[in-house]
């Protein structure tokens, strides 16, 4: 087989908190306290769990993120699917989070993974300035909704 | 094939009168062909080919009703276009700052 893997691209947030990793890993898996700072969810920190993630809607988005917990390994590491069903393949991510002790505090470091590489190399020669045609167009269309 | 989709999407928008079309159905809702072609400043064969291109790029939608076809904007038909990566980063930044803001308020 001589099949091209499709080259993908991640995200990286990271941050040293002055918390203890428990209560970082409690804020990371209890579904009332991630709907504090994340979004509304139905989440368990188990592994195969599916769950949903939703905030309000947007023109071209139900504002759900559809989960699935791949790895959980309590106070060291959490993973699970991120994906966006929708025109054009939407989008198919998984995230990462990883604790690791820093003197008293954590570092906390979050990586989103899959996004497809390389689609907006076409569009960045553009003159046209279509994304901010778009981005213009479409808080039209939220302070309509 | 995801590229293909929006390499379409972007040559289709890449015409400012196409833009216009489509921004001006956006804001204004469902209008005829009649209608759009009045502040177009083009003629009427050359609006509906526009149109057509909107169409078959996902854009817009049509119907009929008596001898007139109406067009409307489908704006999740941009989706393709967005920029995933800026806008999850912006997002995430926002994410970890709330969270910093609840671990300041959970007692332990």
């Amino acid at each position: 087989m001589n099949e091209a893997i499709p080259a993908t691209r991640s995200i990286v947030v990271e941050r040293v908190l002055a918390q203890p990793p428990g209560k970082v890993w409690r804020a990371l898996t209890q579904d009332w306290l991630i709907a504090d700072w994340l979004m509304q969810n139905d989440f368990v920190p188990e592994p195969g769990h599916r769950f949903t993630f939703r905030t309000a809607p947007m023109p071209h988005w139900n504002g759900v993120v559809e989960g699935e917990v791949l790895a959980v390994e309590p106070e060291r590491l959490l993973t699970y699917r991120w994906d966006v069903p929708g025109e054009g393949g939407g989008l198919r991510t998984v995230v990462t989070w990883t604790l690791t002790a820093q003197g008293p505090g954590v570092l906390l470091r979050m990586e989103q993974a899959g996004f497809a590489a390389g689609q907006e190399a076409n569009f960045r020669g553009a003159e046209l300035g279509w994304q901010r045609f778009i981005t213009a167009l479409e808080r039209v269309l939220e302070e309509k909704a | 094939m995801q590229p293909i989709l929006s390499e379409a999407l972007f040559r289709t928008l890449g015409d400012p009168t196409r833009r216009a079309l489509f921004e001006r159905l956006a804001r204004d809702g469902e209008q005829s062909v009649h209608a759009l072609t009045e502040q177009a400043g083009v003629s009427q064969p050359m609006v509906s080919r526009h149109l057509g291109a909107l169409k078959a790029a996902g854009l817009v939608t049509d119907r009929r009703q008596g001898r007139e076809t109406h067009y409307r904007a489908r704006p999740e038909g941009l989706a393709p276009l967005v920029d995933w990566m800026a806008l999850y980063g912006a997002f995430w930044n926002e994410r970890f700052d709330a969270l910093e803001n609840l671990l300041g308020r959970m007692d332990q």
